[in-house]
């Protein structure tokens, strides 16, 4: 499980024929279609389905039918899951260079588990009811969470592997103390069972503009840290050779990590597989060079997050599977089927 | 390790210092037992506790003692030794020391049975514990069937399990959605796993299960240790890898789905025990006895914690041991850390 992803191969890309630079292109192009499609989409389908051009009507011409209701409504969900999508796939793709783990995910480094242990207290001992109050709990908690996996894991001589399992150690201890909250505290349980799968149907645009500048510091950090991250894919001893500075980017990148990742986690809950699968599927068709998987993981996150939540309106019409479980339930079988096709030594 | 010979030829390996900490353990855990009958809303004197275990007690002790405290401490015993054998099989088997069943879904298998019965049908305990039982052994299966590719690899068995934990984690989180408050809670206390209300009807199935595993998994236990040397060692040592492997892992799904069922899904006895025991014996292999005397030490003192602490039945013995158990995984970091190991 936590073994090096397979040694960088910069040259290809430094080298790379022009048209297959140009095919990549496109595909960005493409994919980016296909999201602003699913945008659409997701603001007509629904318990009550509009056409396109009630669309239009209620995003540029509001009078107040009730269609443009209904899309004002949908808009702040569409939106958070954009933003979400964005968020968790760009965070995937940092944490998967970053430990060189190619099966790294934000709950790995405890981010998810951190964010909730946060939102059970502000619930059970602060009393706090409404989805933006959560948000700020549950972005400290992330954050705390964060440093604390970055110190434990060993600040200056990090690695992959100390990350990892201080992640995993500090989940297991929040865990217990998650359950020891919501079995003596009905309330908190009422409001967590809800929090806990990862949902859009609370959106709204306080939370909206809550999140946004986090997850555009993070998204820029992100996309920013694509060269050095590449440099460090090769090994450490190479990649101070070539100049990277290790320890600032190790830094960096977790400070990016937990921006994003606590961000959306804040927003949405804890959403899984998304920052897993996306990353793993997109190296697959542009290969190790971040400078494409993290545009790539940026645009296809949302589409997926968007295209489940989608299918989470229809599949249980008039009411709603939420998106966490959507993208589990999918993500989980995807994951097996990776796990089965790769050779293991890759593993 | 001193080996024992006898005139007519018959030898026995003695590992002096694991038969030592065996025998400590199983102190501790029958220590820890007279504790926990001891305490509750009505407190008896250990000595008291002793006496009446041995039937010289007076009426009112004898009916506390073994009509209602017995069979609760006596299921903690099991599930913790139940629990603690499972683990040390997985671990051996996938080699991996987080292969625990914790890690690879069983429990959240079993939860979904459990939570299938009480949301949809608000089922009877009975019904909730089969529904586990189903639970848990479905998905045991499941994950050896698509971890199956030429034979079962460790690292696979691991992944596949994660794969298979975060589907069911969905499925458990959606059912509780559904649930009205009432079920939500009760399911809440059950995923926590706790001993409160289990009697001789858990105690029965549980022994026997456990009287017939025992022997089954003590025979394959030298096998398991030279498959722990790698698949193609063990081969070429006369072991057959994948009859060894399929029979153990039976063995395990069935403990584990076992104890859940009569317990809940108590966290992280199964990962640390294992664990625990190796370090005491400092000796390699699954050390199945010790892994068993601990993980029934570790289940009955957390329970006795959380009695004394928090008073009777408030808090779920599961909730203790998780904490306890993130707790140990952070303290073996950072001891790796300092041993310069990882």
């Amino acid at each position: 499980m936590l073994v090096d992803s397979p040694p960088e191969q910069r040259a290809v890309t430094a080298v790379a024929p022009p048209n297959r630079r140009a095919i990549r292109g496109a595909g960005l192009l493409g994919a980016v279609v296909v999201l602003l499609l699913l945008l659409v989409a997701s603001i007509a389908i629904g318990a009550k389905p509009l056409s396109v051009g009630q669309v239009w009507h209620g995003l540029f011409d509001d009078t107040g039918t009730f269609g443009d209701v209904v899309v004002g409504e949908r808009l702040a969900r569409t939106l958070l899951g954009l933003l979400a999508g964005v968020a968790l796939g760009l965070s995937g793709a940092v944490l998967q260079a970053l430990t060189r783990n190619p099966l790294a995910d934000p709950g790995l480094l405890g981010i998810n588990m951190g964010a909730s242990a946060a939102v059970v207290t502000a619930i059970s001992f602060f009393g706090v009811t409404s989805l933006s109050g959560y948000v700020w709990f549950a972005f400290l908690g992330a954050a705390a969470v964060g440093v604390l996996v970055y110190v434990l894991g060993g600040t200056r001589n990090a690695t992959p592997v100390r990350l990892a399992l201080a992640g995993t150690a500090i989940s297991a201890a929040l865990y217990g103390y998650l359950q020891a909250v919501m079995v003596m505290d009905d309330a908190a349980l009422g409001k967590m069972r809800f929090w806990t799968v990862g949902s859009l149907v609370s959106a709204d645009m306080t939370t909206l503009r809550q999140v946004l500048p986090f997850i555009a510091v993070g998204s820029v950090l992100a996309l920013a840290l694509a060269r050095p991250l590449n440099a460090m894919a090769m090994g450490d001893d190479t990649a101070r050779a070539l100049g990277a500075r290790l320890n600032r980017t190790r830094a960096l990148s977790m400070a990016a990590a937990t921006l994003l990742c606590g961000a959306a986690t804040a927003a949405c809950g804890p959403i899984v597989f998304v920052g897993l699968m996306v990353p793993h599927v997109v190296r697959s068709f542009t290969g190790p060079d971040l400078r494409w998987i993290l545009p790539f993981s940026a645009v296809l996150s949302p589409v997926l997050l968007l295209a489940a939540d989608i299918a989470g309106r229809l599949v249980a019409r008039p009411a709603e599977v939420q998106v966490g479980i959507v993208t589990a339930v999918i993500g989980g079988p995807v994951f097996i089927c990776l796990v089965r096709r790769r050779k293991v030594t890759q593993l | 390790m001193k080996a024992l010979r006898t005139r007519g030829g018959l030898s026995l390996r003695l590992d002096i210092r694991a038969s030592v900490v065996v025998a400590v353990l199983l102190c501790a855990a029958l220590a820890a037992s007279v504790l926990l009958i001891g305490t509750g809303d009505f407190r008896i004197p250990a000595a008291d506790v002793v006496r009446t275990l041995l039937g010289n007690g007076d009426p009112g002790q004898e009916f506390i003692v073994n009509d209602l405290r017995l069979p609760r401490v006596l299921v903690g015993l099991l599930v913790g030794a139940a629990l603690a054998l499972g683990g040390a099989l997985f671990q051996a088997i996938s080699r991996n020391p987080l292969g625990s069943p914790d890690i690879l879904g069983l429990g959240q298998g079993a939860t979904a049975g459990a939570l299938v019965m009480i949301v949809l049908f608000s089922g009877s305990a009975v019904q909730v514990a089969a529904g586990a039982l189903a639970g848990g052994l479905v998905t045991g299966f499941g994950i050896y069937l698509l971890a199956w590719r030429r034979g079962v690899h460790g690292y696979r068995l691991v992944l596949v399990g994660i794969g298979m934990s975060a589907v069911m984690t969905a499925v458990n989180g959606y059912l509780l959605t559904k649930a009205d408050i009432v079920d939500a809670a009760r399911a809440t206390v059950w995923m926590a796993g706790s001993l409160d209300g289990r009697g001789w009807d858990q105690v029965r199935p549980l022994l026997v299960l456990c009287a017939v595993l025992v022997p089954v998994v003590l025979t394959y236990a030298r096998p398991l240790r030279m498959l722990e040397m790698g698949d193609d060692v063990a081969s070429a040592l006369g072991v057959r890898v994948e009859r060894t492997r399929l029979v153990l892992l039976v063995a395990a799904v069935l403990l584990t789905a076992a104890a859940t069922s009569a317990a809940g899904p108590v966290g992280f006895v199964a990962l640390t025990a294992p664990q625990l025991a190796r370090r005491l014996t400092r000796s390699p292999g699954p050390n199945i006895a010790a892994s068993m005397c601990m993980g029934a030490a570790l289940l009955v003192t957390a329970d006795w914690i959380s009695q004394r602490a928090f008073g009777a039945d408030r808090l779920p013995v599961g909730v203790v041991t998780g904490v306890v158990g993130g707790v140990y995984l952070l303290w073996l970091l950072v001891s790796e850390r300092k041993a310069g190991r990882i």
